[in-house]
């Protein structure tokens, strides 16, 4: 009993930290990063998650023809720095932000509408760490009225 | 010691659910494929793009949301006709969970819509539809008092009446997929998707079909439609392995829709990129070709009025 009790204290107090984390993503992506699509505007939808170093996700979309696109992706402390790539159906990287500093966001408008695919990947900051770090992560898109 | 080593055994189980409670559909990773050389020549369709689909990892589907869909609609030279919107006198009739997502999802479609249109009266009514419909679904403060003033005060200003419909949208959206409603969530952008498509359909009247922004559109959703049925699947069973009837039954009414769909051919070329630096936005310069006979026009706005009633009745 002694022993149950400070272990099912220390459940409580963690189930606790992962609320708070799950509404400081919801937080984070209102209030940080859907900054970085200014002046584009915001499509309304909600795609943020919590990852942990190393890991990666996937986010598929339809983008039209005619219209200007802005793609934020951003990462809450420690993980400042997602990498992310944009891909075609026929598995071409169209962008890489790698290769452009670690951009947050990229702008681009389309002559056809294409389906295309943005993979996220959570760089390992530190391998000697004994945890790997996890925070969240958003992408949000922004487009312009024409 | 025991209870250092416990608390640490405690720690590394919570670690291991905190993982798997954030990351739900998991497989392993896949080799990564090199670029092909670009040939704007060559059509796939543009479902190929799952082929290498990793569940693995965390994947999100993105639909048009209600005020993207209202974009695309009036950039393709749609008119406005306010007949077309779900009568506002429906809101009260939506009682079950399944309805009032779908409704939810729809009267955001058509406050954007209105509102892209500067119907300032309308755009507030729309407004108040939409906000007892996520009170009616416990979704907390995605639409205040507040936020009702705002719009008021700024209905001249069309930005921040589209910043307001996006933030309300964001607010309700997040709110269903932090507290383990994904699969509401899913539903809600499915009606405001369903609503888009049915505002375009309506919208093409008797015009031809030729050379038809809004048609090359509503065709063009057979993209997006391919992420509806992925992103439907996804949600069909929750994390304890149980049947969500709601999108079962969704996924089951949607057939007429896809049946239509198949009639309808998109294809789309590989894409060259043409950075700008004095802009700053990249082209992505291809090709897309869309067949789609009178017929198969015919049938999908069929399909789509005859789903739309039902979600609104």
């Amino acid at each position: 009993m002694k022993r149950t009790i400070p272990a099912l204290l220390l459940l409580a107090a963690l189930l606790a930290v992962n609320f708070t984390v799950h509404a400081q993503c919801k937080g984070f992506a209102k209030k940080i990063c859907k900054q970085e699509l200014t002046p584009y505007i915001h499509d309304g939808n909600y795609h943020a998650a919590i990852l942990t170093e190393g890991e990666e996700a996937e986010l598929y979309k339809t983008f039209y023809s005619g219209q200007n696109y802005r793609i934020a992706v951003c990462g809450a402390e420690p993980l400042t720095k997602i990498e992310f790539q944009v891909v075609d159906a026929y598995k071409n990287i169209l962008y890489d932000n790698r290769d452009h500093n670690s951009a947050l966001s990229w702008d681009f408008k389309l002559e056809s509408s294409q389906q295309l695919k943005i993979i996220i990947k959570v760089p390992v900051t530190n391998k000697q760490a004994e945890y790997p770090f996890s925070s969240c992560v958003a992408i949000m898109f922004g487009f312009k009225e024409k | 010691m025991y209870l250092k080593n416990f608390t640490i055994r405690v720690f590394h189980a919570f670690l291991l659910f905190l993982l798997f409670a954030a990351f739900p559909a998991c497989k392993s990773d896949k080799s990564k494929e090199k670029g092909k050389e670009v040939s704007l020549d060559e059509f796939i369709s543009g479902e190929d793009i799952f082929d290498d689909i990793d569940k693995a990892k965390k994947i999100f589907y993105s639909l048009p949301s209600p005020l993207e869909t209202a974009m695309l609609i009036k950039s393709a030279g749609a008119d406005y006709n306010e007949q077309l919107l779900n009568p506002l006198g429906n809101v009260e009739k939506y009682t079950t969970n399944k309805s009032m997502a779908l409704n939810l999802g729809i009267y955001t479609t058509d406050l954007s819509f209105c509102s892209l249109f500067d119907q300032t009266q309308t755009s507030l009514n729309y407004m108040d539809a939409t906000r007892k419909l996520a009170e009616g679904m416990d979704i907390k403060d995605a639409i205040d008092e507040e936020t009702m003033i705002r719009l008021e005060e700024n209905l001249n200003n069309r930005d921040v009446v589209m910043d307001i419909i996006s933030e309300t949208f964001l607010n309700s959206s997040s709110y269903l997929k932090e507290n383990e409603r994904q699969a509401v969530a899913a539903i809600v952008l499915v009606g405001g998707w369903i609503e888009g498509l049915y505002l375009a359909t309506q919208l093409v009247g008797d015009k031809s079909l030729e050379e038809n922004k809004l048609v090359d559109r509503i065709a063009e959703q057979k993209l997006s439609f391919s992420i509806v049925d992925r992103m439907l699947e996804d949600n069909k069973v929750n994390e304890k392995g149980e049947q969500n009837v709601d999108i079962v039954n969704l996924m089951n009414e949607l057939q007429g829709l896809r049946t239509a769909y198949s009639k309808i051919i998109v294809q789309t070329s590989a894409v060259k990129v043409e950075p700008n630096e004095q802009t700053n936005v990249t082209t992505l310069k291809s090709q897309t070709k869309i067949t789609v006979s009178p017929e198969a026009f015919s049938d999908l706005r069929n399909a789509v009025n005859s789903l739309r009633t039902n979600f609104i009745l």
